[in-house]
């Protein structure tokens, strides 16, 4: 093969023709208006494509990269291959229907989309929820952002050199599937909310299973502490690595740990305080320095505030029912199901039809999940089926993030940047 | 129906009715959330008052939605966060359903980029001024728009190229 049939190649890709012109396009227009740099004799510009099959794009996440040498001029992100059209299912499912499909969005904490989507229902739906399946709810969501930041901290670091962290963090991910599986029986995806709940109680091996690792966990991450705090190679690498700067992380959209390592402490839980959050008391954990180094301290921190909350929700854990007892509104209980014939007619109608918010009527309700915002939008027309579902994802906004910021970094440093922003595309994706 | 507004949010509508009375048309509560509809045309100048009068620095996203069979169809809500106040506030626009088309918001907040791209490519909304207005999931090739409500569920089939099944007889290296 002639080189002339390689750079003929080269120009004309065989798939999707049309987007992957459209696509370097777009590359070659971003920031034109500075661009001032004169036709590279030595031709070592060239535009590398990362992704979107490789390991440090967690993922399918595709990067179009313009370089010179080592340093990334600018960058395209493309992403969309792992979309599902999840928004378009829920149109056509029960409310109750849809709440496994959220488990595989952000895959990494299914718990917390469990919980942002049945609140979002309950709102709409004026669902009462009882007060200890809220307390469940706070309790699950807090391990699962353990689970998730701890996959973040495996792979990460691991993206900077350490390859040990990654089997660490999983052992302690290993006990937070147990836990999962004493909770709901499932460990990955869970699905354990309940709209007007959770599904069943905690039990007593569950509750000892928590109280054993929140107490053996900080420990762990104390000696986490010890290892990363004052590592040479990992301050060198993340220092001053992939910066978001205060003045910008608002104007680009970022959101959680994203946003709160670049200097605003927008934390949902605090900002409009759900299930029983504002009966906790907890941290936001902010840093200035906006760059991959605030990101892993805000996230260290974070999972420390997790064990602080799930300390004093178990403290606090009431006694009662973990389902609001309306037929009309949630499941009756099992019990119920099987032993009264109107138990058996509200299951069946459940199932069938669901729960029916107003017609017409239109709301939002966001959590912080791990990742940030995470917020489902619902319009009604009044059936059991939403008429419109948005999903505010998180990863979607600091994806939009992470295209800005990785212009003038190294290509070397591009995969600890993506690690630092922590995307997960099934739920940037959709 | 009488409105039950927080105190920053009432000075939000008051001003808007004050400086903006040709522009809006609706404003309502649903489910404890407060919706400003406003014309197509002012969405620019009416995002940007709110930002720079009353706050509203952060956009968390900015929806589509679909009001099929109804005179003016396509919706565009945009979320918009006060950080100051605490305060959420959804302002929307409906489109028309022959080529909808509205104004880009990018000027006002940078992030408003993906979030209108994403609704181009579910809806097919025009988004005028867009810096760089291309399909954000479906590829470039993809002709509908999924989200409209005719598309069905089970998508259309041949409208997206597949692989071929032997795939290294399809070109030789």
């Amino acid at each position: 093969m002639s080189t002339e049939d390689i750079s003929k190649k080269k120009s004309t890709p065989t798939f999707f023709k049309e987007h992957q012109k459209a696509l370097y396009k777009a590359l070659e227009d971003k920031n034109t208006s500075i661009e001032f740099r004169e036709k590279d004799p030595l031709g070592t510009d060239m535009v590398l494509n990362l992704g979107p099959q490789h390991p440090a794009t967690h993922g399918v996440l595709r990067l179009a990269l313009q370089i010179d040498g080592e340093t990334i001029e600018k960058a395209k992100l493309d992403i969309g291959y792992l979309h599902r059209g999840v928004e378009k299912v829920a149109e056509n499912k029960t409310f109750q229907e849809f709440m496994p499909y959220t488990d595989r969005m952000d895959y990494l904490s299914p718990y917390s989309n469990n919980v942002a989507f049945c609140r979002a229902v309950e709102k709409i739906a004026n669902v009462e929820v009882p007060e200890r399946a809220n307390y469940i709810r706070m309790i699950g969501c807090e391990l699962a952002r353990i689970s998730s930041h701890l996959l973040w901290l495996g792979t990460m670091v691991q993206d900077a050199g350490a390859v040990s962290y990654f089997l660490w963090t999983f052992r302690e991910r290993e006990k937070l599937y147990d836990i999962f599986d004493q909770i709901g029986g499932h460990r990955f995806t869970i699905s354990h909310a309940r709209i007007g709940g959770v599904a069943n109680d905690l039990t007593d091996s569950a509750m000892a299973m928590i109280k054993e690792f929140v107490n053996t966990f900080p420990d762990e991450l104390d000696a986490w502490h010890k290892t990363l705090d004052r590592n040479r190679i990992f301050f060198d690498r993340n220092e001053g690595v992939g910066v978001l700067k205060t003045e910008n992380a608002l104007e680009k959209g970022a959101t959680g740990p994203t946003l709160r390592g670049s200097g605003y402490a927008y934390d949902v839980r605090k900002f409009k305080p759900y299930s029983k959050y504002d009966e906790v008391e907890f941290q936001v954990p902010t840093r200035l320095e906006g760059d991959n180094l605030a990101r892993y301290y805000v996230r260290m921190e974070e999972m420390q505030e997790s064990i602080r909350i799930i300390r004093q929700c178990l403290d606090k854990l009431p006694k009662g029912p973990v389902r609001t007892d309306n037929a009309k509104q949630a499941y009756p209980s099992k019990d119920e199901v099987y032993y009264s014939m109107e138990g058996m007619i509200h299951d069946f109608m459940m199932t069938d039809t669901g729960i029916c918010p107003p017609e017409g009527s239109e709301s939002f309700h966001s959590i912080e999940a791990p990742k940030g915002e995470l917020g489902f939008f619902i319009q009604s027309d009044g059936t059991g089926h939403p008429w419109r579902l948005a999903i505010k994802s998180p990863s979607f906004a600091n994806l939009q993030v992470l295209e800005k910021i990785l212009d003038g970094e190294m290509i070397a440093d591009s995969v600890l940047i993506i690690g630092g922003v922590d995307p997960v595309m099934g739920d940037s994706d959709k | 129906m009488a409105l039950d507004l927080s105190e920053p949010l009432q000075k939000v509508i008051d001003g808007l009715a004050e400086d903006f009375s040709d522009a809006l048309i609706d404003v309502y509560q649903s489910s404890g959330d407060t919706f400003v509809r406003i014309k197509p045309e002012a969405n620019v100048e009416v995002c940007r008052y709110l930002k720079e009068e009353h706050h509203f620095i952060y956009l968390t996203d900015v929806i589509g939605a679909d009001r099929f069979t109804s005179e003016e169809r396509f919706e565009v809500i945009y979320n918009l966060v006060s950080l100051r106040d605490r305060e959420r506030l959804f302002v929307k626009a409906w489109l028309e359903e022959e080529s909808p088309e509205i104004a880009s918001i990018t000027e006002v907040w940078e992030s408003a980029n993906w979030f209108e791209r994403q609704t181009y490519d579910m809806f097919g909304i025009n988004f005028t001024n867009h810096p760089d207005l291309r399909r954000m999931y479906m590829p470039e090739d993809f002709e509908y728009y999924p989200l409209r409500k005719e598309f069905p569920l089970l998508g259309i089939p041949g409208s997206i190229e597949l692989p071929s099944s032997t795939p290294d007889s399809e070109h030789e290296i």
